[in-house]
Parts: structure tokens; sequence; C-alpha cells
């Protein structure tokens, strides 16, 4: 049976048997039973000896997970996804935490749009965090009232779908949030190297003729972000990083005490270019048909321009994935985060170059992740430090398993597969090029502030 | 709501997902390919096509012309309907598939596919199943997009013809440009051709790659350099540093058509300059082995990418590249033909 909850329903109480813990926090990782007495983590032993037992051996619990770049599309873009099918797909991927980006329409570049927000999503089946937009009609001209806005909780500001061109308000915007404790959440893309481009440059792009989009859109942008943040003491957080390169220079001002933090997608960690084309395999697999032979390997008419797999940035090249993955698993890039980004039917059904950029993610991370952890990409314990640890710490939120605390966490079952399909996603979108891939990692449970926000196929004993 | 296909106890398997989809142009097993049937549904690139199976399309396309200068009737394509989608302007495309389709029977119908409606509003894949739901067996897709034909072949049930997508691909051109090669040089086998022009904008440059390499030959390109940036890995191909070098002891030459806007991106400073380094005539061609032929997929710039009386001259495979395109056509079409 799958339910979904809410935010606002009664904690819960609850007892799971034989379960993998890991918690990254306190360096924990151990077989055991975990006790959820109204909505608080509790000695197994001192459960009342009415509460609901189940049978979780081969399960894991980890801290509930935390992504920091979503898109939830309400108020504006509601046939894409709500504020409600966004949470709800988030749960179902075991997310107890979104940070909803703000280029909605209108956008989130006021007070009062963003308490709608917050407002509309106190009975939403995740905690939804709110970032502000960082320029007035997301122009890249003038800043947001961000004082104000700190003082509603919002996470961080962006203007994402584009970089702050100006490196005079990127500058303005760094030194004005720096006593504020909030990051610049940066898309960091210099429009006039990306125009027109909508695949990463490459062999591949080559050989479809499509525009390339060259590593030094997203380098420049990073590079001169670093340079801003060290001038003014200002934190820059660059989204969805994509390159190889740019990561070299965050480790580098990371280095030299910079405040600078970066997140990756899971689609720039295990897709790649070759996917554009037609490959299916992940980045991390031996490479055939395209990936092994760019410019001979015949197309798979069926797959091969996808509009599924635009998006921005676009997919990295092979290499690259691979070297963002080590810096998962390094700890150099501080936070796998989704980039959700659902888009309807209509904007995705048609050429590759005309196709909304975005894929949904919320409900395949952890399964992708997962994924990487089965071929000895990454550990188990790094993947939940990337998908829940690291990412709650930076938007200031805690994530331990320690008794006493409230409630927050995922079980889920890590040997067990499930077939990516419109039907089985709670989101209200299914623009993924996993449609019809076998993925491992089903969700079994995930409790939000002590609330079960997400239930299935478990069931309690005698 | 999830659909678990069952716990495992293999941490191991194949990365590759078990991805169910329709095959738009499943293969048939090889059989002898001058005689079997033609395993494709579709033509979207040459690169579908093993070398036996262009050979086959050149083979057919000098039966298709000799037969055509006879005025023999020819029925192949009775009782099918060809529509022509045009969605990017053509001229010389459209006529020569045109020719075909009626020299081979079918009903020829001009689909009205406003170039604007396309891009604004109702898509590709909408009007295309319109078109379908009137009786068209084949469609001849033209579009400004790389890719398109995919797209259009993976939602309408109709057999699709690429006549060109974006920066892409054209295969019928460079099929048609392989038969004018084969025809002046005798082989492709071991032979250097050389490409000049704006090769990473040019559809026809891409496809001619594919066949050319695939017959035999090697390739040189040369141009600006974000013109042929990109290529060097290509298998069988070589990027030129100086067009001289392209030039050297090449069995033929083919230049590309320059889209006059093109120099506002960059590639260029001037069409002036353009023609100065890159501009063919007969004094440049003086490296090349002797007489060597020169192509172009029309319609020229005289005067810009070559000269008029190189163009005029008898050297000049231009005229051979039209008559060709008519008898590829049909060729391509009647083995599309159920």
């Amino acid at each position: 049976m799958t339910r979904f909850g809410s935010l606002e329903d009664r904690p819960a109480t609850l007892l799971l048997t034989g379960l993998r813990i890991i918690d990254t926090a306190a360096g924990v990782d151990r077989l055991g039973d975990l006790a959820i007495v109204d909505g608080h983590l509790a000695d197994p032993a001192e459960a009342p000896p009415e509460t609901e037992r189940i049978d979780a051996i081969g399960l894991v619990a980890a801290p509930g997970l935390c992504d920091l770049h979503v898109h939830l599309r309400e108020p504006g873009m509601e046939r894409a996804e709500t504020i409600d099918s966004g949470a709800r797909a988030a749960a179902h991927g075991g997310f107890t935490t979104v940070c909803a980006m703000p280029n909605t329409d209108p956008p989130l570049d006021e007070p009062a749009r963003v308490a709608m927000v917050l407002s509309r999503a106190r009975g939403a089946a995740c905690r939804v965090r709110v970032i502000a937009a960082a320029t007035r009609g997301r122009e890249g001209e003038r800043i947001t009232e961000i004082g104000e806005l700190a003082g509603m909780g919002i996470v961080g500001v962006s203007d994402d779908g584009a970089a702050i061109a100006s490196a005079r308000v990127a500058r303005g915007l760094l030194a004005y949030l720096a006593p504020l404790g909030l990051p610049l959440m940066e898309h960091a893309e210099d429009p006039t190297l990306s125009a027109g481009s909508v695949m990463r440059s490459g062999p591949i792009a080559t050989r479809l003729g499509l525009p390339g989009w060259p590593t030094s859109a997203e380098l420049s942008i990073v590079e001169r972000d670093i340079a801003l943040a060290e001038e003014t003491g200002g934190w820059v957080h660059i989204t969805h990083l994509s390159t190889a390169a740019a990561l070299d220079a965050i480790r580098r001002a990371k280095e030299r005490g910079i405040r600078v933090t970066c997140e990756v997608t899971p689609h720039h960690l295990a897709l790649t270019d070759a996917w554009v084309a037609g490959d299916r395999d992940y980045a991390w697999a031996e490479p055939r048909g395209v990936a092994a032979d760019p410019f001979g390997a015949p197309l798979d008419a069926a797959l091969a321009y996808d509009s599924a797999c635009r998006v921005n940035p676009p997919l990295p090249s092979r290499a690259d994935a691979l070297l963002l993955l080590a810096g998962v698993a390094d700890g150099s890039v501080d936070a796998i985060a989704t980039d959700h980004a659902p888009h309807s039917r209509e904007r995705k059904s048609v050429e590759f170059g005309a196709a909304a950029p975005g894929m949904i993610g919320l409900e395949t991370a952890l399964s992708l992740g997962l994924a990487a952890v089965e071929v000895g990409r990454l550990t188990l314990a790094g993947l939940i430090e990337g998908l829940a640890t690291r990412p709650a710490r930076l938007i200031g939120e805690t994530r331990t398993l320690e008794s006493g605390a409230v409630a927050d966490l995922v079980v889920f079952d890590p040997a067990a597969r499930w077939r990516v399909e419109a039907g089985n996603l709670a989101s209200g979108s299914s623009n993924t090029p996993l449609l019809g891939m076998e993925l491992p990692g089903v969700v079994r449970l995930t409790v939000a502030a002590g609330r079960i926000t997400y239930r299935d196929g478990l069931d309690a004993i005698g | 709501m999830l659909h678990v296909t069952g716990s495992t106890g293999s941490r191991h398997r194949p990365s590759a997902g078990g991805v169910v989809v329709s095959r738009p142009d499943a293969e048939a097993p090889a059989a002898d390919p001058q005689s079997s049937a033609w395993p494709h549904r579709h033509l979207l690139d040459v690169d579908q096509l093993s070398r036996p199976q262009m050979e086959r399309c050149l083979d057919l396309a000098v039966e298709m012309r000799e037969r055509r200068m006879r005025r023999e009737s020819l029925d192949l394509l009775r009782g099918e309907v060809v529509g022509l989608a045009f969605c990017e302007p053509s001229t010389r495309t459209r006529v020569s598939f045109e020719l075909a389709a009626e020299a081979l029977g079918a009903q020829v119908v001009e689909l009205p596919i406003d170039v604007s409606s396309v891009t604004k509003g109702e898509s590709l894949v909408d009007t295309l199943r319109t078109l379908e739901r009137t009786g068209v067996t084949t469609i001849i897709l033209r579009h400004g997009m790389s890719g398109a034909c995919y797209l259009a072949a993976r939602n309408v049930a109709v057999r699709i013809v690429n006549a060109g997508d974006g920066a892409h691909a054209h295969p019928t051109q460079a099929l048609l440009d392989a038969l004018t090669l084969r025809d002046a040089l005798g082989t492709l086998d071991g032979k250097k051709i050389a490409i000049v022009g704006d090769i990473a904008h040019s559809r026809v440059a891409r496809s001619n790659l594919h066949a050319l390499t695939a017959l035999g030959a090697s390739v040189w390109l040369a141009g600006p350099p974000a013109w042929v940036r990109g290529f060097n890995g290509w298998p069988g191909v070589s990027v030129a540093d100086r067009l001289e070098d392209a030039l050297t002891d090449a069995d033929a030459v083919m230049t590309l058509r320059i889209q006059l806007e093109r120099e506002a991106g960059g590639g260029v400073p001037s069409l002036r300059e353009y023609t100065a380094r890159w501009g063919l005539n007969t004094a440049r061609l003086a490296g090349t082995r002797h007489g060597a032929p020169v192509l172009h997929p029309g319609p020229t710039n005289e005067g810009i990418e070559i000269t008029a009386d190189l163009a005029a001259s008898e050297r000049s495979l231009i005229g051979a590249q039209v008559v060709n395109g008519v008898a590829m056509r049909m060729a391509v079409l009647s083995l599309l033909a159920p």
C-alpha cells in the first residue's frame, strides 16, 4: 500500500527492526532497530508496546534527503508541477526538504510572493524552503529586498535560469549578502558564449550538427564569481556545476579560504552527452556505441535527439561526468542537487533544439546515486553525505538519527529495482530520459519533521 | 504506486537499462544486398547504410538515369502518395524529389507547411500526424533543426525521407555526390577529396563525410577555423591548416554554399576575405591532380566560394550533380517503397 502524508499529519510512532542505519554526521553505520515515538527518534527498548512493528531487514535508514535546487513551477506553470505534486515527488524520492527556485511566473522577487509559496507549502509532503530572486523581475539589474526576505527564512538568492550577467551587480549582491550569511546561488553560464547552443560542445555535438556549449561558458562565470567572493567576503554557491574545469577552479578557491560551494545534479554525474545521440549507458560504463565511436557508430533512430536529454547546462562529456563524480566522493562537491525541472508534454514533444531545457530528478536522484554505489564509484555513506547531510548543513538544517532528535529520515531498499514510467511518478511531469529504464533503490518510507510523508509496501508484523 | 520488478541479490548488473522503445527502423537479417528486400523503413542519414547498401543506391541510380533518358514509364510507386514537407525554403531539392516521385508514378502533393507555423504554435508532430491521416505514404521532410526527421520518424507511421535537417544531414545529396564522383573517378577507393567552406553548419558536408569515407575515400577539410573545428577525430577525415594542404593532389574538390548571413557570427571577417583565402578559382586548383573535377551542391554564390568561369568550366560537375539528383531520389524512393 502506498500513501503520501503531509507535514500537518499527526507525528508518527513506529518501530523498524533489523535495518542498516547510516548516520553520516555521527559516523554511524550499524545494523539495528529504529524507533519513532510521537515524531521523535527514541530508544527502541522504550517504544510503547502497542507501537506498530515493521520488519525492515535488508532496508537502509538514512537522514532525510535535502535538495538545494528544484523548480516547483507554482505560481504560473501549474500544468507542469505544483507545490503539492512536487513535494509528493520529493517524498517519493526520499527528500524531506526541497529548496524552490524563484523563476516562476511571476518570479519570487518580493516578500508577498515568497510568503504565498511558504503558505501554500504548509500542508505539503516535504519542507519547502524558498530561494528568492536575486534581482527584480530576474532582469539582472536592481537587487531584491534581501534583508526582509532573509527575515522570512529564504535560504539564498538566485536568478537561476540565467547568470547575473553584470559583474557589477554580482559584486553588489555578494557584498550585500555577506553579513546575512546567505549565498548567491549562481547559474554559471556566460550567455554570450552559450548563445544558441543546445548541447555540450565536443565530437558528439559535431556529429549531430547541434551547436555546442563550450566549457568556457561555465568556467568564465565561476572564475569571475570566485574573484568577487574573495573581494567582498560574500558566499557564492555554484548551482548545477557541469564541468571538471570549473570544479578545479572551485577546489583551488576553497584551498585559499574563499567562501565558494557547489552542487552537481545526478544527471551530470550519471548521464553523458552521448545520451543525446541515443546512448543509454551510464558515464561509468565501458564506452560503446556513440560514446566509443562518436563519428562512426550508427545513431539509434528510436532515441537520437530525444528532447528529454535537452537540459541546461547540457549533459557533460564522459570524462567530465567521471571527474564530477570523483568530486562528490572526495567532498569537493558540496551537494548533489536535482535541478528538478518539470515541463509539460507540449514543451518537450518538439525538435531537440526547440524543446524547453530541463529534466525531472526528485524521484530518480537516489536511484542514480545507488547505481554509482553499485559499481563502486561512491560509497553508500558518501552518497548520503552528498544527498542529505552536506546540503542540509549548507541551509542550516541538521540531519541526525540520534535518539531524542525529531525524526527526519528515509528508509529504502537498495537492492530492489523499479522501472521508471510516467505512471510511477508523483511529479506532474515525466520529462526524463530514464523512462523505461530499470533503476536500483526503492524508497519505502520517508519521515519529515516527525511525520510520515511517504510509505510504500511496509507491512506491520503480526 | 510503484511497480517494483523485484529484489535481486546481484549487486552488479549491466549498467544499460532495459529500455523499451519501438524501433522505427528495425534491421532485417543480412542477405545479398543487391537483391534482398531493403531493410530500412526511412532514410534519415547515410550513416544507417552499410557500404553495400550505399553501392546499391548508386547502382540503382545509374539504372534509373538510363531508363529516364530512354523515357521509359516506371510505375514502381503507383498508388503511393509522396508528400513534400519543406519547412525551409528550397527549390532545387524540392523540384528534384518532385520529378523523381512523378517519374515513378507516385501522386505528389506539396504539403502546405507554413514555415512559421511549425515554429509557432502547431508542432511538427501535429502537422505530420494530420498529413498522415490524409493518406500520404511517404513524407519528404526538409527542416531547419538538426534531428527533426528522427522526431518525425518516431511519431508517424509513414516513411520519412530526410531532405535536409538543420546542420545535421542531407543523405540524398551525399549519395548523389558520391555517384557523381564515382562516375568521374571510376571509384572512390583511395581517392583524396577536398571539401572547402563552412563545414560546421553544413548538413551536406556531414552526410558526405559519412558516405565518402565509407566508400573508401579520404576527405580533407579546409575553411575558416571556426567552420572546420571539431572534425579532427573523424576517421578518414583530415582538417587542413592551409587550403593548399587540402588541395594538393586532391582527386576532386567540393565547395559549399556560404550562407551570406554567417559572417556576422564571427566565422570570417568579411565575404571578401573569405573569397581571398578560400574561394575556388582555376589558379588555386593548380596543385590538384590534373583536371580534378569540382563539385558544388548549389545554388552557388558565384564570385564568392567559386568563380563563375570555374563553375562553368569543363571541370565543373555541377550540372551532373543536378541530373544525378533526380536519379538518386528515384533510386531511394523505389528502395523504400513497399
